[in-house]
């Protein structure tokens, strides 16, 4: 079993494909209720990683432990088109409780109007909104989220970082965040990892307090010491 | 693909603004106020109108051309005639007693082509085993089309009803199993790893996801398999038809009544309408998530 202080222990971890190590020796580990947001160019095995921690994917060595409850939002919101949005959010299960629980989860992420409509008929935003409303209604221990937001306009981003903000304070899961975007890494994670080369290239805590303002010293600081080692000339 | 936005940077050709003519040029505001833009109860009942035009006219010209002698009534009834053969028909209630007959051999061998056709497309798309039994040698049996297989049906069948019932079977099952395998093999894989994550043993996958995705496709294969009952019904009703509209058709040839023969004809036709909107509304129904789409 996994000891109580950790949600995740990787050790040892490699993943190839095609003779080529993606993750190589990758060890992480992420103690409960942690944020930990992972930034790293295209490429550089980002999703790998989460597929391995979701279970989608096996490594090829090393230890993989994580929770026995986790959920993933991924980049798109991958919603059944022929299910209403409440059917969604407790896929497979049926009847009034399992209503009740969709209802509720939506009402959280401020879908309650549109419990009953077809997938089809939702804005990006609220599509995925109802991906984080699937996810949570599963009480995970380790929420996995891919790059969910990318493929949001700013604004929609805006809110979106607000309330999964919010409902990690309430639920107290360990998150993973794949990100391109370091401000969205500064502003809700509690650790941000740089990945490169199959490894994490940089672990930093972000230990200033919550609510983070964007033009801040300590968030300019980080934002400068991230994108530099991301490899992308500031000036 | 965030990033993939940035990166590639398209130049559009921008073409000069046209001359305007006098008549307002294209760069002039247009008017899409409500009251300037129809309703649509209005455009719909233009719209049947507009459908109703062509073949009143054709109808009009072909009853002058009968009247006035153009056409021989041996060659071509006038539409007169083929209403008046109708009423013959329905007088000595040959027709009523064709309808029954001939629906009841496309219906049953709809239901089961159709199903067999449905059952082999979700076992071959849904289990490896499936695929590997049926898909290629269902593949290679498709190709033959079905009319070739009567003369082989009636040494085996007999002449009989079991004959018809057999080559409406034969029609049918393709198009089914086609669709329904394509439909399944075409739900995103996205989806179902989705599932997995949510925790849905396969057989929940299969039902709550594989098969509401794959139905718009399943569809669209009973939609085929009606039209090809329908082919094949008329097909296996001129194998020694004693009942059944073929019937009608063939006594009608015999006595020389082209009048009753395109009578038939037009059931056979009022037939496959019926079908098609039974199709439409059954998938008006069935498929209420789907935006619909369609250009004026
Ligand atoms: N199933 C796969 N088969 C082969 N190569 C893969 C597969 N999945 C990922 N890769 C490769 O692994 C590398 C890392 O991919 P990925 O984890 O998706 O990167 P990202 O950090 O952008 O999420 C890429 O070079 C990709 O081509
Ligand atoms: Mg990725």
């Amino acid at each position: 079993m996994l000891s109580h202080d950790h949600a995740v222990e990787l050790h040892g971890v490699s993943r190839v494909f095609a003779g080529r190590a993606v993750l190589d020796g990758f060890a992480l580990t992420i103690r409960p209720a942690e944020f930990v947001a992972i930034l790293g160019a295209s490429g550089t095995g980002k999703t790998t990683l989460l597929r391995l921690l979701s279970g989608l994917d096996r490594a090829d060595g090393g230890t993989v432990r994580v929770p026995r409850r986790r959920s993933v939002v991924f980049q798109e919101p991958r919603l059944v088109p022929a299910k209403r949005v409440w059917q969604n959010v407790v896929l497979g299960r049926r009847g009034t409780p399992a209503r009740a629980r969709a209802e509720a989860a939506l009402t959280e992420v401020g879908l309650a109007a549109h419990v009953n409509a077809w997938p089809k008929t939702l804005s990006g935003g609220e599509a995925q909104r109802v991906a984080l409303a699937r996810a949570l209604v599963q009480e995970p221990d380790l929420l996995l989220l891919d790059e969910p937001f990318a493929a949001l306009d700013a604004l929609t981003r805006i809110r979106m970082h607000e309330l999964v903000g919010q409902l990690w304070q309430r639920y107290r899961p360990a998150v993973v965040l794949v990100t391109h975007d370091v401000d969205e890494a500064i502003l809700l994670a509690d650790r941000v990892l740089v990945l490169s080369g199959g490894r994490i290239s940089l672990d930093v805590p972000v230990d200033f307090p919550q609510p983070r303002i964007r033009s801040g010293r300590d968030f300019s600081d980080l934002r400068m010491r991230l994108l530099s080692e991301l490899g992308v000339a500031v000036h | 693909m965030a990033d993939d936005l940035n990166h590639g940077i398209i130049k559009f050709n921008i073409p000069p603004p046209r001359q305007t003519s006098a008549r307002g040029g294209e760069n002039d505001l247009i008017d899409l106020s409500p009251h300037l833009v129809p309703a649509p109860g209005r455009s719909r009942r233009n719209g049947w109108l507009l459908r109703a035009a062509a073949p009143a006219a054709i109808l009009l010209a072909w009853q002058l051309a009968s009247s006035f002698g153009f056409v021989a009534a041996e060659v071509l009834p006038s539409p007169a005639d083929i209403v008046a053969a109708f009423a013959e028909l329905i007088r000595l209630g040959d027709l009523q007693a064709a309808l029954p007959v001939s629906l009841g051999r496309a219906v049953a061998g709809l239901a089961i082509g159709g199903t067999t056709g449905l059952a082999l497309g979700l076992f071959a798309g849904l289990w490896r085993i499936g695929e590997g039994l049926f898909d290629a040698p269902l593949q290679m049996l498709r190709t033959i089309p079905f009319i070739a297989l009567v003369p082989l049906f009636i040494t085996w069948f007999g002449i009989d009803e079991l004959a018809k019932l057999m080559v409406i079977i034969a029609a049918t099952i393709f198009p089914m199993y086609l669709n329904t395998y394509a439909g399944v093999r075409g739900v995103d894989p996205k989806l179902i790893e989705a599932a997995s994550i949510f925790g849905l043993s396969h057989r929940q996958t299969a039902w709550h996801v594989i098969l509401p995705t794959a139905l718009p496709s399943i569809l669209v294969g009973l939609r085929y398999a009606s039209g090809a009952a329908l082919l094949a019904l008329v097909v296996a009703e001129q194998i020694n038809a004693r009942s059944g509209i073929g019937y009608i058709l063939n006594n009608a040839n015999m006595n020389q009544r082209s009048d009753i023969i395109i009578a038939g004809i037009l059931v056979y036709a009022a037939l496959g309408i019926a079908i098609d909107l039974l199709m439409r509304l059954l998938e008006h129904l069935a498929l209420p998530w789907r935006p619909k789409l369609a250009l004026a």
